[in-house]
C-alpha cells in the first residue's frame, strides 16, 4: 500500500484533523436532530407550536446533517487522508483543501439556517436553494479535483483500490447533483425543477438512490478497503473479488433508483428493469462485504482486544444485511405492502447506522490515533462501550420499524368479512405509537454513543496536544 | 521483476490501474448508462405525461371500454376545445389543468412545511387504495408538478385525491389545530398559517416562471399575460391557511375517470 517507507513523505495532514473532529462532532448534532424529530412523531405536541422546529422542516435538516455534514466531513477526512497515504505523496494541493474545508462549512451553515426557516426546493435529500447547490458543486469540485491530481502524482504505481471508489463517487454524485438540481429560481433562496411529474420523480429517485448508492457506499467501501486491512493489519483478501466487485457496482448501481416507484405512475418497464438490477447487485454487494470479512482471515482474535475493528466488521455485517433486505424490497410483491411505510426508513437506517455510520467510527477512531500519534484513545474502554451503544441503538432502531412498517402495510390493506376496510388511517396512525418511542429510544441509544466518541475523541486530541507542546513525544506527520 | 510489474488481473484493467485519465473516463462512462437509460425514454415514450407540444402526448392512447381512443383533450384540459375557456370557468372532470394563482400559492407553503415527507400523492392501482383514496393516479395529473409531489412515506394518508372530500371549514380546523378533529393525529398545529399573508411577488413571479419551464411550461394561452397581471389581485391580502387550503381542494379531481379504462397501458 505505501510503497515508499524508506523515505518518509511529508504528507498535508493538518485538513484531514480537522475533517475528522467536524465529523465527531456533525454525527452527535445529526442525530440528535434525528432524535428531536422521532419524538415529534411519538409526541406530537413537542412541535411546541413554532414553525422552524416542526417535523417538516427539521426532518431535512436531520437528512442533510448526518448525510452531507457527517457524511461528508467523514469522506474528507479518509479521502484525503488515504489518497496520499496510498499514493505517498502529499496533496496536490493543500490551498485547495483548506477551501474544501471552509467551504463545506459555510454551506452547512447555511442548511442550518435555511432549512429551518422553510426555504426547500421540495425534493428529498436535495432541499437545500440553488443558491447553496451552486456552493456545493463548487466546493464538490474542489475536493474531486484534488482528489484526481493527488492520484495523479502518486509515487506508487498503481492505484489503490480505496481510490477506485472515492473517484467513482466524485464522478458520480457531480452528474447527480446538476442534473437533479436543474431549477428555474423565483427569489434568492426559492426555485422551482424544470422537470415535472414522471420525469421529476425519475430524475429524484435516480439522484436519491445514488446519493445512497455513491455517496454512502461507494465511498465508504473504499473508506473499508483502506481502514480494514490497516486496523486488522492484513492484505485485502482478494484483489480480483475487488476489481469485479468495483466495477459491477459501479456500472450496476446507477440503475436502482427506479425502484422507489413501483406501481406508481411510471411505465411498468422502469420499476421491473430496477428491480432486476436491484437483485442482481446482491453479487457484487456481498462480494465487497465478504471481501472484507475475509480479510480477518487469521486475525479475528484481534476482535477480543480491538473495538475499532469491532466497528468495521459490525459495520460489514450490517451493510451484507441492508444489501440483501434493499433487493428484496425493490421487487413488486413486497414492495407493494412496503413502500410509503416505516419499513423503507428502518432500512435507510439499518444502512446509515449500522454500516455508514459504523465504518466512519471505525475510520475516524483510527486515524486519530495516527493523526496525533498516540498508541491509545483517550479511554479505550469507552470506544468499547460507544460500540456497543452504536449496535443496540441500531437494532433497536431497526426492529421497531420492522414491527410497525409491516403493521402498516398490512393495515392498509386488511379487508373484514364484509369486503370493507378494516381499519381507518388513523388506526394506523395510533398503532404506531409504541415503535416510535421505541425508535426514539434506538436513536437516542445510538446518540449517546456518538456524543461518548466525541468526547473521547475530544480528549485524545487535547493530550496529545499538550503532551506535544511539551515536547515529550516528537510530532508524527 | 519487481512485483509492480506484475499483472493479476487483466491487461486492460491493470492498464486503467496505473493510468489516473484511464480511471476517470471508464467510471465516467460506466456510471452514466444507467440513468441514460432509465430516464431519457421517459421524455419520449406514451403515458408519461408530456406535452410535446402537438396534442399528442408522444402517442399517449387512452381507450374507452368499447376500445375507441379517449380525446386526449379530455384527459389534459384544452381550454380551445374545451366549453370552459379560462381557469375561473373550468369545472371539475374538464381535465388536468394548471394551478391557479392562490393554489400556487398555496402549493409553496405545502412545500415550504414539508407536508411531502408524511403525505403522498400517488395512489397506486391496488383494490385497498382504490377504496381508501380513489381511481389510481396517472402520469398526465402530475405533469404541471414543478417539482413532483409524489411523496415516499404515509405518516400520514395520501392526498392525492383529497381535492371537495371536506369542506373548507373542516380544513382550517384540522390544519390549525389537528387533533381537535383527529384526536390520534400526530401532525404539527398550523394555526400560524393564518397569521401570514401569501407572498404575492413570487407566486406573480412563480407563474411567470412556469411559463418558461424546458418540459410540460403551462401553456401561454392558459396563463395568459392579462390572466397573470390579474394575479395579483386575486392573491392580495389572503392568508397562508386560505391558499393550503385552496391548494388541498383543488387536488386529484381533475380528470373524470370511465369505468372499465385502463389509464395505464
Amino acid at each position: 500500500m505505501e510503497a515508499t517507507q524508506a523515505t518518509p513523505v511529508k504528507y498535508d495532514m493538518e485538513v484531514v484533523r480537522w475533517f475528522t473532529i467536524a465529523a465527531a462532532i456533525y454525527a452527535v448534532v445529526g442525530t440528535l436532530v434525528g432524535v428531536i424529530i422521532a419524538s415529534e412523531l411519538a409526541w406530537p405536541f413537542l412541535n411546541l407550536d413554532i414553525p422552524y422546529i416542526t417535523f417538516g422542516r427539521l426532518r431535512p435538516l436531520h437528512t442533510n446533517a448526518v448525510i452531507f455534514a457527517f457524511g461528508g466531513c467523514t469522506l474528507f477526512a479518509t479521502g484525503f487522508y488515504m489518497v496520499q497515504r496510498t499514493g505517498a505523496t502529499k496533496l496536490w494541493s493543500n490551498g485547495l483543501a483548506w477551501f474544501t474545508f471552509w467551504g463545506w462549512n459555510l454551506i452547512i451553515v447555511c442548511a442550518v439556517l435555511a432549512l429551518p426557516l422553510g426555504m426547500t426546493e421540495g425534493k428529498e435529500y436535495a432541499e437545500l436553494p440553488w443558491i447553496v447547490d451552486i456552493m456545493i458543486a463548487v466546493v464538490w469540485l474542489s475536493f474531486g479535483l484534488n482528489h484526481m491530481m493527488t492520484v495523479a502524482i502518486r509515487k506508487t504505481s498503481h492505484i489503490y483500490v480505496s481510490n477506485w471508489f472515492t473517484m467513482s463517487m466524485i464522478v458520480m454524485i457531480t452528474y447527480l447533483h446538476v442534473v437533479n438540481s436543474l431549477a428555474i429560481p423565483v427569489s434568492l433562496t426559492n426555485s422551482y425543477s424544470v422537470f415535472s411529474g414522471v420525469q421529476d420523480a425519475m430524475v429524484q429517485w435516480w439522484w436519491g438512490h445514488n446519493a445512497v448508492g455513491f455517496y454512502l457506499t461507494a465511498g465508504f467501501l473504499g473508506i473499508m478497503y483502506y481502514f480494514v486491512p490497516k486496523q486488522s493489519g492484513r492484505p485485502v483478501f482478494s484483489y480480483r473479488l475487488s476489481v469485479l466487485h468495483f466495477w459491477a457496482l459501479t456500472f450496476g448501481y446507477v440503475w436502482l433508483g427506479s425502484h422507489h416507484l413501483q406501481y406508481t405512475a411510471l411505465p411498468d418497464w422502469t420499476g421491473s428493469l430496477g428491480a432486476a438490477v436491484s437483485l442482481a447487485m446482491i453479487i457484487p454487494s456481498w462480494g465487497g462485504a465478504m471481501n472484507g470479512m475475509m480479510t480477518l482471515s487469521g486475525a479475528w482474535d484481534k476482535l477480543r482486544t480491538d473495538y475499532v475493528l469491532r466497528f468495521l466488521v459490525v459495520a460489514l455485517a450490517f451493510y451484507a444485511m441492508s444489501t440483501f433486505e434493499g433487493p428484496v424490497m425493490s421487487l413488486k410483491s413486497v414492495n407493494a405492502l412496503s413502500h410509503y411505510t416505516d419499513w423503507t426508513v428502518g432500512h435507510v437506517h439499518s444502512g446509515a447506522l449500522g454500516w455508514m455510520a459504523m465504518v466512519a467510527y471505525g475510520a475516524l477512531y483510527h486515524m486519530v490515533k495516527k493523526l496525533w500519534g498516540v498508541e491509545k484513545m483517550y479511554s479505550d474502554s469507552l470506544v468499547n462501550v460507544h460500540f456497543w451503544l452504536a449496535t443496540i441503538g441500531t437494532v433497536i432502531y431497526i426492529v421497531a420499524l420492522w414491527v410497525s412498517g409491516i403493521m402498516q402495510g398490512l393495515m392498509w390493506r386488511d379487508y373484514d368479512e364484509y369486503g370493507t376496510l378494516t381499519y381507518t388511517f388513523v388506526e394506523s396512525v395510533s398503532a404506531m405509537h409504541p415503535y416510535y418511542v421505541m425508535r426514539m429510544v434506538g436513536g437516542l441509544t445510538f446518540t449517546l454513543g456518538a456524543a461518548i466518541a466525541l468526547f473521547n475523541i475530544v480528549m485524545t486530541v487535547s493530550q496529545a496536544s499538550a503532551k506535544r507542546s511539551s515536547g515529550a513525544v516528537p510530532a508524527k506527520a | 521483476m519487481s512485483d509492480h510489474d506484475k499483472i493479476y488481473s487483466t491487461k486492460f484493467q491493470d492498464k486503467i490501474e496505473r493510468s489516473t485519465v484511464l480511471m476517470f473516463v471508464v467510471i465516467a462512462l460506466a456510471v452514466a448508462v444507467g440513468g441514460i437509460v432509465e430516464i431519457v425514454p421517459l421524455f419520449y415514450v406514451p403515458n408519461t405525461g408530456v406535452n410535446g407540444g402537438d396534442g399528442t402526448y408522444n402517442g399517449t392512447v387512452h381507450k374507452d371500454a368499447a376500445g375507441n381512443a379517449i380525446s386526449m383533450d379530455k384527459i389534459v384540459w384544452n381550454p380551445e376545445t374545451s366549453a370552459h375557456k379560462t381557469l375561473e370557468d373550468w369545472l371539475p372532470g374538464d381535465g388536468v389543468r394548471p394551478y391557479k394563482p392562490l393554489e400556487l400559492a398555496g402549493r409553496a407553503v405545502y412545500i415550504r412545511e414539508g407536508c411531502y415527507l408524511c403525505h403522498s400523492q400517488q395512489i397506486r392501482p391496488f383494490r385497498d387504495e382504490k377504496d381508501r383514496y380513489g381511481h389510481y393516479s396517472i402520469a398526465e395529473e402530475s405533469m404541471y408538478d414543478h417539482p413532483f409531489q409524489w411523496g415516499s412515506k404515509r405518516t400520514g394518508p395520501d392526498l392525492a385525491r383529497l381535492g371537495g372530500k371536506y369542506s373548507d371549514e373542516w380544513h382550517r380546523r384540522h390544519l390549525s389545530h389537528p387533533r381537535d378533529v383527529v384526536p390520534e393525529s400526530v401532525m404539527p398545529n398550523y394555526f400560524w398559517l393564518a397569521d401570514g399573508n401569501v407572498n404575492v411577488a413570487e407566486t406573480v413571479q412563480t407563474m411567470k416562471v412556469m411559463t418558461m419551464m424546458p418540459f410540460n411550461p403551462v401553456p401561454k394561452t392558459i396563463y395568459t399575460d392579462a390572466y397573470i397581471d390579474g394575479a395579483a389581485a386575486q392573491l392580495e391580502g389572503k392568508t397562508e391557511m386560505e391558499a393550503l387550503i385552496a391548494y388541498l381542494q383543488g387536488l386529484g379531481n381533475h380528470v373524470k375517470f370511465e369505468e372499465g379504462v385502463n389509464y395505464r397501458d
